[in-house]
């Protein structure tokens, strides 16, 4: 408690007794695993019709949004990984948000 | 505008001045109200700008929350997705119209969670209360009729067109 200010500390020597840390980085976990559920569907959308060269830019597509998500997860999982975390920043909310709407696009420019 | 939002703090807060509640001045307010959190969207540095950092545990319970709107979002566009895929032997007029209503609902759930994040974070930070929504009223209603045409085209076997 003696350094608000400094987010450096590993999470052993003091913990929130609310384990909102913990609960936080479970809550990026779940969310992780929401998205590859999503991405598994429009990986197999792409690939329906056949591995033709569009369908592989499609699956490729779900792809990195999925591994998008998955790198914005973890780092703010390391971040989370402090006694006092800093609030999570705007670019990741608007990451996570825009990965969301992308797959929507996605599935919309597939639809059959 | 930002200077008038400041002085209002104390008696309107954002979430009024977002849902454009009160009388007259109100749709003024209301749409400055949401250029305003439209340009806080992008402009990361200004939220640090407003009012006294929150405890860290309320940063945290507003950003879990966002969490589970985020996967709502993502819930609804695999929805989409499934309804294309899995359903073959539905009309395809049926299974694009029900497709594509999942998936801006789930587009818009996804904006709206974001949105949502940083009036809260704002609202946390000035000490004001935190913002009202119908969004949740209108998800449902969206969720239900959506689930109402699902259950009319089993029932009328609308299957075969």
């Amino acid at each position: 408690m003696s350094h608000p200010g400094h987010p450096v500390r590993p999470a052993t020597p003091e913990r929130d007794p609310g384990l909102q840390p913990e609960r936080t980085r479970l809550a990026w976990r779940r969310t992780t695993l929401s998205c590859t559920v999503a991405a598994v569907l429009a990986g197999k959308q792409a690939l329906h019709g056949g591995a033709g060269p569009l369908a592989l830019v499609g699956a490729g597509l779900s792809v990195g949004l999925w591994l998008a998500f998955v790198v914005l997860a973890n780092r703010r999982i390391h971040a989370l990984a402090h006694a006092r975390p800093a609030p999570m920043r705007k670019g990741t909310a608007l990451g996570a948000a825009g990965i969301t709407v992308g797959l929507a696009v996605f599935a919309v420019a597939v639809v059959r | 505008m930002r200077g008038q939002a400041r002085t209002q703090a104390s008696g309107w807060g954002l979430g009024h001045a977002l849902t454009g509640r009160g009388q007259g001045a109100g749709r003024v307010r209301g749409v400055n109200g949401f250029v305003e959190a439209l340009r806080l969207w992008f402009a990361p540095a200004r939220v640090r700008e407003e009012g006294e950092t929150p405890d860290y545990r309320f940063s945290l319970a507003n950003e879990r929350t966002f969490l589970a709107w985020i996967r709502t979002a993502l819930a609804l566009v695999g929805g989409g997705f499934a309804v294309d895929q899995f359903l073959p032997d539905l009309s395809r007029g049926w299974r694009i119209a029900l497709a594509l209503a999942l998936l801006v609902v789930g587009a818009l759930c996804a904006l709206r969670a974001v949105n949502h994040w940083v009036r809260c974070e704002l609202a946390m930070r000035r000490g004001e209360d935190l913002p009202v929504s119908r969004f949740p009223a209108l998800l449902a209603l969206a969720v239900g009729l959506v689930a109402l045409a699902m259950a009319l085209v089993v029932l009328f076997g609308w299957a075969e067109g």
